[in-house]
């Protein structure tokens, strides 16, 4: 039962980043239709700017100041959003997938490297937080209370994600353009302003998870070209464009990603690429998406 | 996409030879005149272009955009390092049609998936299920050697062996280099009468109106799954080319950053020219391996380099060129 309660928590756990990774992916192609291969980057950012505040700027200040500081890489990756939208790639949506597709890999392999260039070759971790806020116990075995931390911060973003896209004023119009954009446009949204928005808002999802997995994991170079694989993968079973898909796909990813971690570890990765294949070929619209 | 427009029809064949033979001629000249290091390198090159012809027929002339075509390429390259560990084989020729009959089977099965799709939603699956095969050369280490992959030894060419003694950098810049060539041309070929003939146009019109060319009678899906298994074939011995000359494989070839990367050269030639391709994967491979040599950074110059690409150059190399061809001769 303990065993069993700890694989439900990991699972929640993956869950919960993999939401908010492709959370932000899935948002960017519903409202843009841009698929950003450099999405997986931008969480790598995320991740280390809040390892370098958390863990080297201010390594020793009081627990409670590096929470408060820990959410750091997710404003940096919107920054970063907001700067990359309106100067590059708004000049791609009229033109071809390939060239899209293109542009956003050309922006990874910056990111990529950019990171490289401040952050130096070497992990950084701020397992400070990790380690300050101790483990408890779960029947016999221990369990890192922190993970019970980054599954509450997906569940609160999930929360507030949907009440911003489905309670607010914002979010009508927000849906609108996804849905239609030259009806938006005409009816008087201004469209460009959406698109930056929903990029940025993207991007901080992106960040987020990235900022709050940084205690738990160190900030690698190619934790992005990873991530973004994965997020591929949620965003494929649940429906490109839909966020209820991106909260379904990324619990099903995280319950066979810790299912396969214990059962099947050589094909644990095999299985959930030939699961997003799957999904598209019976559904290529994704569990929740519309054609 | 369609508002690139259509360069490679205007030359007669004739025309091709006048400039196909002086290139060939130079090919075949430049390892005495360059070391053997410069000859190794083009070696590189020429591989890559046959994989970039064979990913370019789907792009270019079928307009189809796969993420996923290190799968075939690792499946050449894999091929060929499991015919050495496993049936202890050394001659090229075997390794060659070995790759055939793996590359064909795999794009066959991969293909008859995928070509049921297009645009985002073909290369979304292209790219996952590269990305099985990669998972698996990256978690059956006890057949595939993991991250430390496959140790390949100097291939027998036509039945000749390397002797005991002989340097291997010789050999890769002496015979495989001419063994590469020879592969080169013939695939070049190849891909010209395919591109030239009825099938051929009739990918390009699926590429240009799908719906007209089914009116017309164009067996779409057939003729889309076709196209993806030579595509599957070219960028599969091109694998089997390129693992002697690097002597390993490692998974790395799977990921589908490297799908990335053929992608990259094909934009960078041009995809809507025949040549293009072959240019692009040329200059690409000397870009990356001198930014490589030259900085720890190579990854934030040749992105800022396809960034700049698609923004002001989107028909590569040979488009540009043949634009800026065209304005001079109408200026003379």
């Amino acid at each position: 039962m303990d065993v069993f309660v700890i694989h439900v928590l990991n699972a929640l756990l993956y869950a919960s980043t993999l939401f908010l990774t492709a959370g932000g992916l899935s948002l960017i192609y519903g409202v843009m239709r841009i698929v950003n291969l450099a999405h997986g980057n931008i969480y790598a950012f995320g991740a280390y700017v809040s390892a370098w505040i958390v863990g080297s700027l201010l390594a020793g200040a009081p627990t409670a100041v590096l929470y408060v500081l820990l959410p750091a890489g997710a404003l940096a990756a919107a920054l970063v959003g907001a700067v990359l939208e309106p100067t590059l790639l708004r000049r791609f949506y009229k033109r071809a997938e390939e060239y899209q597709l293109l542009v956003t890999f050309g922006l990874l392999m910056i990111l990529e490297d950019l990171m490289r260039l401040l952050w130096g070759p070497f992990p950084l971790s701020a397992s400070a937080l990790f380690e300050n806020i101790g483990s408890l116990s779960i029947g016999e075995s221990l369990y890192p209370g922190y993970n019970l931390v980054v599954i509450g911060i997906g569940a609160v973003a999930a929360a507030f994600l949907w009440a911003f896209v489905y309670r607010t004023k914002f979010g009508v119009v927000l849906r609108a353009t996804s849905q239609d954009m030259r009806m938006a446009s005409a009816l008087g949204v201004n469209v460009n302003r959406i698109y930056v928005q929903a990029f940025t808002i993207g991007c901080f999802m992106a960040g987020l998870g990235g900022a709050i997995i940084v205690p738990a994991q160190s900030a690698v170079l190619g934790m992005g070209v990873d991530a973004l694989v994965l997020a591929f993968i949620v965003v494929v079973i649940g429906g490109l464009g839909s966020l209820e898909g991106a909260l379904v796909g990324a619990f099903i990813v995280g319950v066979v990603r810790e299912a396969g971690i214990t059962l099947f570890p050589e094909i644990e990765l095999a299985v959930l690429y030939l699961m997003a294949a799957l999904v598209l070929l019976i559904r290529p619209a994704g569990l929740f998406g519309r054609a | 996409m369609s508002t690139v427009a259509v360069v490679f029809e205007a030359r007669s064949p004739l025309r091709r030879v006048t400039w196909a033979l002086p290139v060939a001629v130079l090919l075949l000249a430049l390892p005495y005149a360059i070391g053997a290091y410069q000859t190794i390198l083009l070696a590189y090159g020429l591989i890559f272009a046959i994989a970039a012809l064979g990913f370019n027929l789907l792009l270019g002339y079928t307009g189809l955009l796969s993420f996923g075509h290190s799968a075939y390429f690792g499946v050449g390259a894999y091929t060929v390092a499991f015919m050495v560990k496993y049936l202890h084989a050394t001659s090229m020729e075997f390794f060659v049609a070995g790759t055939l009959v793996t590359s064909i089977l795999v794009s066959v099965l991969f293909g008859f998936v995928c070509v049921r799709y297009t645009r985002i939603f073909f290369g979304i699956l292209t790219l996952a299920l590269s990305q099985v095969l990669w998972s698996l050369a990256f978690k059956f280490f006890w057949v595939t050697g993991g991250t430390d992959g496959l140790r390949v030894p100097a291939p027998s060419l036509l039945g000749l062996r390397l002797g005991a003694g002989e340097d291997k950098i010789a050999f890769l810049a002496g015979p495989y280099y001419y063994y590469v060539l020879a592969l080169f041309f013939l695939c070049v070929a190849v891909m010209w009468v395919i591109v030239s003939s009825p099938f051929g146009r009739a990918l390009q019109a699926i590429r240009d109106n799908e719906t007209r060319a089914e009116f017309v009678g164009v067996q779409i899906r057939t003729y889309r799954l076709i196209a993806f298994v030579v595509s599957g074939v070219f960028t599969g011995l091109a694998g089997a080319l390129w693992v002697p000359l690097n002597g390993l494989t490692t998974p790395d070839i799977m990921h589908w950053t490297f799908s990335g990367e053929l992608v990259f050269m094909t934009v960078l030639g041009g995809f809507r020219t025949f040549t293009g391709p072959i240019i692009g994967a040329v200059v690409f491979n000397y870009l990356k391996t001198y930014a490589v040599g030259f900085t720890v950074y190579w990854q934030l110059f040749l992105g800022v380099i396809l960034v700049v690409l698609v923004l002001s150059l989107p028909t590569g190399i040979a488009g540009t060129a043949a634009r800026a061809l065209a304005r001079a001769r109408r200026a003379a």
